[in-house]
């Protein structure tokens, strides 16, 4: 199979794959969707009639009011398309387009903090923020990751080996929202060194903003690189003692070229691959942000808008967000692949 | 298949880190049983129940923080099983009922509720006094019951802040060499005759119902004497115990962990060897269905299926089975497509044995290590997933779990408010069932993959 094909293949797949998403998600939420559309409607024809003088003055007796209202009912959710269930093809269909070419609509509750209600507007404020303290922490962890795993890996069994497999297990086995809870509790009440809560108070207009939201982030990124650092060296870590113990390495070593040259140059390339696809694969779910670790530091970031839009079932907001998140999972899938594919020659002739 | 599992037993034992996961594990079953058998049922049932606290603290500090501190913070006592002594004389029917506690605390203590049931007719008196260290003998309350004509039952609750206790205890005032009626009557009990400080010794309590020609009884009486420190782990906000919740998460979160770990891994296993050893297109549109559930994202949906269904507990846990299995899927149809070339799988195909047979005689024994080391490091995967969920308030509220008490810390503020007891315990447990599991299943992969061993 050649590589086009290969990843033409690849590309159809998580296309589909997308689709499937799309149509769990809009069929788990559905029937609350259609619910909540129908209860607005209903108030919305009220609404008009308490707002229009002439309107209510017109009716001669209750029985004539409630037939006017239950017309204008009828004659909406039909113009709507509401009348039709919401697991027709048809409905589905159409909500599933609106959605594939980014129209997300409007929210029903929320909104973004200039006061916009469009979906894409509230995810477009949300992202910059997520990426900002996620995307961070994730490079950093990558690297600090990949040099501490590569320093172990090359030298098992040492001090810095142990240290760095103990850490790895033991920090893996803590919730970082707890860990959090913990560090809001040290270092913003019992310390007074940052704010526990990491939504800055200065408008976003503020020049003084951006600082802010960086004095702010300091805390959130300190916990989960503290608790992130560890796993990532030692999945770096075991690939390494994969590589080291491969017969070019032992010629390298003969030929009398240092340690350190072999580790970071030959061996670390070797067990690039892996690395690689995981290091694409947790920047894009970086972009989700961490509903929870979110929800703990207070971080204006799309895992707390998730979270809002599920405590008030914001549906519009939970489809455009569960459709971005999904997006970006599903191209840094295959661009791992593809890097999979530049970086290990051996694939493509699967 | 015996061989084998020798064999893993054999390098299992000589892994410090397995046996320390072991012991872990041990004493969480250990806790597990204990909480069955001696925590009555009903502390669960009535955990998120605020009526059924009302005898506890509220917000006190586990009591062994007395052991660092110079003085001694009061530790909250319930005396329930009093001393119970009838007197008749002549017509009169005395029930005296007698607590005596030893107060060696620095402080006063919060307050002090007595609570009783008493089942008598006409209308009998009802005294409370107190005998103190120094000798003194202190009249708190003296009134007559509500009037009933047949025998009927009665309950109450007298509080420390009650007017007749303050009233009565200023008409004894000259017991006292200070001015006393600035003072809560709470205080007034406990503090020395010379100087309001606290008066450390033996106080007896003497409850009496004296009542003329009749069979009066007093009932599920206790005295309460308010403290700020209370049991192993001390008390939230809403006065429950959390020593508690902390026993009944402990089943709660290994139940939860095993049985997902096992279901999704013995589904991913089966899934993935079918697939791999079936190949072709059967493999290719199996491992594409299993591509679809990869690439939704896991939390969100757990989210939104717990707010669109329910938040049950079982439902929750097939859902977590849901998204668990595919990792496993893909590893194992990877060792089945190695395995399927090897000489004894082709051997048992051309004995025309079936499929079925093929793939649980001789394939899935193969991976079996493999299988029960994922299971072991899938465990605190779904105990941490199920307490987020519970920490942002999803969880199922029949039962107590560690994250519904994080999330009822978090509600209160208690990392503000410094109470670091009702945060700390909870999490060092979630941490401490994921250590064991990771020490085991981390042990049992270097047994699974010689590769790690060197």
């Amino acid at each position: 199979m050649g590589l086009k094909r290969y990843f033409a293949i690849r590309a159809t797949i998580l296309f589909g794959v997308l689709i499937a998403t799309l149509l769990l998600t809009i069929l788990l939420v559905g029937s609350n969707m259609d619910a909540i559309m129908k209860k607005g409607v209903a108030v919305q024809v009220r609404s008009e009639i308490v707002e229009n003088k002439a309107l209510s003055s017109s009716f001669q007796s209750v029985e004539d009011l409630d037939l006017y209202v239950q017309n204008q009912i009828e004659q909406r959710t039909k113009n709507l398309g509401l009348d039709t269930p919401w697991y027709s093809p048809n409905r589905i269909g159409l909500s599933m387009y609106k959605i594939l070419v980014l129209d997300f609509g409007h929210a029903t509750f929320l909104t973004s903090d200039n006061g916009s209600t469009a979906v894409s507007d509230i995810i477009l404020e949300k992202l910059p923020r997520t990426i900002l303290l996620f995307t961070t922490a994730t490079i950093i962890i990558s690297l600090i990751g990949i040099f501490v795993g590569a320093a172990s890996g090359s030298n098992i069994h040492s001090k810095l080996d142990k240290v760095t497999s103990s850490f790895a297990i033991i920090s893996s086995s803590f919730p970082v929202w707890w860990v959090g809870l913990i560090m809001i509790f040290t270092f913003s009440f019992s310390y007074n060194l940052f704010p526990a809560r990491a939504t800055p108070l200065v408008a976003p207009t503020d020049p003084g903003y951006i600082g802010a939201l960086l004095y702010h982030m300091t805390l959130p990124l300190i916990t989960i690189v503290l608790i992130g650092f560890g796993t990532w060296a030692y999945l770096v870590r075991n690939f390494m003692v994969g590589v080291m113990h491969e017969d070019f390495i032992f010629v390298k070593k003969a030929i009398g070229i240092k340690q350190n040259k072999i580790v970071f140059g030959s061996a670390l390339k070797n067990s690039a691959p892996p690395i690689v696809t995981i290091l694409a694969l947790s920047l894009s779910g970086s972009l989700g942000g961490a509903i929870i670790t979110e929800a703990v530091f207070d971080w204006p970031g799309m895992g707390r808008l998730y979270f809002e839009a599920i405590n008030v079932m914001d549906l519009p907001v939970i489809i455009g967000a569960t459709y971005v998140l999904t997006a970006f999972f599903l191209v840094s899938i295959f661009v791992a692949d593809l890097l999979y594919g530049y970086l290990d020659p051996r694939i493509r002739t699967i | 298949m015996s061989a084998f599992s020798s064999e893993i037993k054999q390098s299992f034992l000589k892994s410090k880190l397995g046996l320390i996961g072991i012991g872990i594990l041990v004493l969480l079953i250990l806790l597990s049983v204990f909480t069955f058998v001696f925590v009555p049922l009903d502390t669960y049932k009535q955990w998120n129940n605020p009526a059924s606290w009302t005898s506890f603290p509220r917000s006190a500090q586990p009591s062994w923080v007395n052991f660092f501190s110079e003085k001694k913070i009061p530790e909250h006592q319930i005396f329930d099983n009093p001393q119970i002594i009838l007197q008749q004389k002549g017509l009169t029917l005395t029930v005296l009922e007698r607590f005596e506690t030893d107060y060696e605390f620095d402080y006063f203590p919060n307050d002090f509720i007595f609570q009783y049931v008493a089942k008598y007719e006409n209308s009998p008196l009802l005294q409370i006094d107190v005998i103190r260290p120094d000798g003194k003998t202190l009249r708190l309350v003296s009134m007559s019951l509500p009037e009933s004509d047949g025998m009927s039952a009665y309950s109450d609750k007298i509080f420390s802040t009650n007017d007749a206790i303050k009233k009565n205890l200023l008409l004894q005032s000259s017991q006292y060499s200070y001015q006393i009626d600035k003072i809560p009557s709470k205080e007034i009990i406990f503090s020395k005759s010379d100087s309001h400080e606290v008066l450390k010794g033996s106080y007896v309590f003497l409850v009496k119902l004296i009542g003329v020609d009749s069979q009066n009884t007093i009932s599920d009486s206790s005295l309460i004497l308010g403290g700020k420190v209370f049991g192993l782990v001390g008390t939230d906000e809403l006065r429950r115990d959390l020593s508690i919740g902390l026993m009944w998460g402990t089943p709660i979160a290994l139940f939860i962990g095993i049985v997902v770990s096992i279901g999704s891994v013995v589904a991913g296993l089966v899934f993935g060897v079918y697939a791999g050893y079936k190949g072709g297109k059967t493999d290719e549109s199996m491992m594409r269905f299993n591509d679809i559930i990869y690439a939704l994202p896991a939390l969100p949906f757990l989210i939104i299926l717990s707010v669109t269904t329910s938040n049950s507990i079982f439902l929750l846990i097939g859902f977590l089975m849901i998204f668990g299995w595919v990792g496993v899927a893909k590893v194992s149809r990877s060792m089945a497509l190695q395995i399927k070339t090897r000489q004894f799988v082709d051997a048992a195909k051309t004995m025309g044995q079936k499929d079925s047979k093929i793939i649980f005689r001789h394939i899935i024994p193969q991976i079996l290590p493999y299988a029960l080391a994922s299971i072991a490091i899938s465990v605190p995967a779904a105990i941490t997933t199920e307490a987020g969920l519970s920490f942002l308030g999803l969880g199922d509220p029949t039962f107590p779990t560690w994250g519904q008490i994080l999330h009822d810390a978090k509600a209160y503020g208690a990392a503000a408010r410094g109470l670091w007891w009702w945060i700390l315990p909870p999490g060092i447990m979630i941490a401490l069932t994921g250590l064991a599991f990771v020490f085991i299943g981390n042990s049992l992969e270097t047994v699974a993959n010689p590769k790690l061993r060197r």
